[in-house]
């Protein structure tokens, strides 16, 4: 492993007495889900070549808890963030990104009621930051002109009325945003929030991410972009099940832009 | 005498609507106070904001333009015309004829405008009743609008419909009247759509003319009086509770779902390394709060004001992804829900001499089924959806929360996913040290 790609943690940087500009909470899908995984690095890799100073608390991260609340487990949910916080407290950390919406709205809008109070950004949000802030560049080059949907996820969309950041990136690489039908306010969730990632489905006619993905389809895309990795899972499943992934790949931004500087 | 005898007669017919309506008021008053006390008196000027911008402007009703413009006539047309009510009512007390007619210019304006504005509202109201039951709406036609909602929805239409019809009628004849320079009928107000009902009335004798215009005037007042007694026992009580409904709104970003102190309180003991284990509870210590909503009084009154002020659009659940990938779930039944058993709870207090007796239901399970509640993906469409602020989402949550921490009845695949962050901190199998893996994985 390079010097290059070293991420470094809380506990190393403190031990120095350095303070990073940001925590990233790497979440536990960015860290374990394997499809995920490639979504945090290609975050890393913006990170790195943005020289942000940044780190990460490693093993000393934990489930922030949003399942379990969504779930109905109060009890667990607060005694996650209560660790959480502690840790994070201990650290001293003002910001904090994330690249889950999940992870950000909880962070963001109920650790701050149980003593966690920290300036919360998505990983969308803070690109769009350093993009304007002229510390990335982005030259559209391999996506110029091809056509992207973007599908809002919920707890970035509506639960906290972000619907910009994501769409202004995705325009910065030259790339043609269409909309499907149900978009922004008015987006269709993927079928992952309110923990119903980890159960099945209740009896229906269809599974919730065979209808978005149809609505997605409609658009004739060459690139399903996401900003959740749940999201990206559900897309990814219902193209499958339409036997389009040779055609169309679903992508996080941050990859769409890591891959643009072909970091 | 005799002379004031439909005077008296509308005295007794005022003050016996308004009293009954009265009534309800306080019955309804009683039923949303049988909730939670919640705190709402933070941020009033967003409040008073949302009241304005939300009921009183309308501005989610338009998102959808053809139902919200419609919904605009019938909205204005109804606050507008109200006028003319105080009118009828100041006529009917003090037995005088368009007691207003000396406004002169102005009147002739807004006799007109009302007039106008009738004729549209029949125009919508027609549509309305074409678009439920012709061209059949699939939000209108959900499992949750068979039978009483589905006639209480036309009902208040027809309702709409003959009031219309009365009140131009009323006037239709009033104006043929004033030409024939009948005694009482000041020449007074325009008439531009019941001029062409005036032509029906051509060769009707005075005494017939007067009759009618008498008849359709005591049905019009009486009309209104019975539709705003009808309120209580409709869908249509969003007319009045919206405008409170918007303003207790939340203000929160619509992710933040609320901590329970009950619970902060017992986790804060839990971490305190001080804190004896086994030590008794205090002699006056209350009995342990009930985690989140079996029943409606397990809900605060803000829900419980949601429940009596949703109207049945179904706006909620066509935006609903469960309700559309057809799961049992739609948001706008478990409002229905909660209002019935709501009205339940509220009869048997009645019944009861003041207090509730168990009739051994409650709201979760006799009423809203858990396959309902886990089938929410907790995505706010439905509060996003709904033109009065309206928090389906929430009661879902509660009841989550009932079933996860008083029932420990949640699906087995949330109590692997549960028991795995308890264990590990992650919501899959996996080890907490291995969290920072993927630095080396290529």
């Amino acid at each position: 492993m390079s010097n290059e790609t070293k991420v470094p943690t809380m506990a190393e940087l403190f031990a120095e007495g350095k303070q990073p500009e940001v925590l990233f909470w790497v979440g536990c899908a960015g860290s374990f889900d394997d499809r995920a995984k490639k979504i945090t690095k290609a975050f890393v890799k913006i990170l790195q070549s943005a020289k942000v100073s940044f780190a990460v608390l490693g093993t000393e991260e934990s489930c922030t808890g949003d399942p379990a609340k969504r779930a109905g487990n109060e009890f667990l949910f607060q005694m996650q963030a209560v660790t959480n916080i502690e840790v994070m407290n201990a650290y001293g950390i003002k910001k904090v990104v994330t690249a889950c919406p999940h992870c950000f709205n909880t962070l963001k809008n109920e650790y701050p009621g149980l003593g966690g109070d920290y300036d919360v950004v998505h990983h969308t949000q803070f690109l769009s930051q350093l993009l304007t802030d002229g510390r990335i560049t982005m030259e559209g080059g391999k996506y110029k002109g091809k056509r992207i949907t973007f599908h809002d996820p919920c707890y970035l969309g509506r639960a906290n009325n972000v619907y910009e950041a994501p769409r202004e990136l995705i325009q910065k690489l030259d790339a043609e945003l269409v909309e499907m039908k149900n978009c922004k306010k008015r987006g269709l969730c993927c079928g992952a929030g309110g923990a119903q990632m980890f159960k099945e489905p209740e009896k229906g006619n269809k599974d919730v991410n065979i209808e978005r993905t149809e609505q997605a389809l409609e658009t004739q895309p060459e690139i399903i972009a996401a900003a959740c990795p749940f999201c990206n899972t559900m897309m990814t499943d219902g193209v499958k099940n339409k036997e389009k992934e040779a055609a169309i790949a679903v992508m996080d931004i941050a990859e769409l832009i890591a891959s643009a500087q072909d970091l | 005498m005799v002379g004031l005898l439909p005077q008296i007669l509308f005295g007794v017919i005022l003050v016996a609507g308004i009293g009954y309506f009265a009534r309800n008021v306080k019955r309804l008053s009683r039923n949303i106070k049988l909730g939670k006390d919640v705190d709402v008196s933070d941020n009033k000027p967003q409040r008073w904001k949302n009241m304005a911008r939300i009921a009183l402007g309308q501005t989610k009703m338009v998102v959808r333009p053809i139902a919200g413009f419609l919904h605009v006539i019938v909205y204005v047309g109804f606050i507008i015309i109200n006028i003319e009510v105080l009118e009828i009512i100041i006529d009917g007390l003090f037995g005088t004829h368009r007691v207003f007619a000396p406004l002169g210019t102005i009147y002739n304006v807004l006799i007109g405008s009302f007039e106008i504005l009738a004729f549209l509202v029949i125009i919508a109201v027609v549509v309305f009743w074409l678009r439920r039951n012709i061209i059949r709406i699939k939000r209108f036609l959900n499992p949750e609008m068979k039978g009483w909602p589905k006639q209480d929805g036309n009902l208040i239409l027809y309702i709409e419909l003959i009031l219309m019809f009365l009140f131009l009628t009323m006037n239709g004849a009033d104006y043929q009247l004033q030409q024939l320079g009948a005694e009482h009928y000041t020449v007074a107000g325009s008439f531009p759509v019941s001029q062409y009902i005036a032509v029906l009335f051509q060769g009707v004798s005075e005494s017939s003319l007067i009759l009618i215009e008498r008849t359709a005037w005591w049905l019009h007042i009486v009309g209104i009086l019975l539709f705003l007694n009808y309120l209580y026992y409709s869908k249509h009580l969003h007319i009045l509770l919206a405008f409170p409904n918007t303003y207790y709104g939340k203000l929160k970003p619509k992710g933040q779902f609320p901590n329970l102190e009950a619970v902060t309180a017992e986790v804060k003991l839990m971490m305190d390394p001080s804190a004896d284990p086994f030590a008794a509870p205090a002699e006056d210590a209350a009995d342990p709060e009930k985690f989140g909503a079996s029943d409606v009084m397990d809900l605060n009154w803000v829900q419980l004001l949601n429940a009596y002020t949703c109207t049945e659009c179904g706006r909620c659940t066509s935006e609903c992804p469960a309700n559309q990938t057809g799961k049992k779930l739609s948001p706008r039944k478990i409002m229905m829900d909660t209002r019935d058993r709501l009205e339940e709870v509220g009869k048997n207090i009645e019944a009861n001499k003041g207090t509730f007796t168990d009739d051994n239901k409650q709201l979760l399970g006799d009423y809203i089924s858990h396959e309902e509640i886990w089938a929410c993906t907790s995505c706010n469409a439905c509060v996003e959806a709904c033109p009065v602020s309206i928090d389906p989402l929430s009661i879902i949550m509660d009841m989550r929360q009932y079933l996860v921490m008083e029932q420990s009845a949640a699906p087995s695949d949330l109590n692997n996913m549960m028991g795995n962050i308890e264990n590990n901190g992650a919501p899959w199998p996996f080890n907490q040290m291995d969290r920072l893996n993927w630095v080396e994985e290529s």
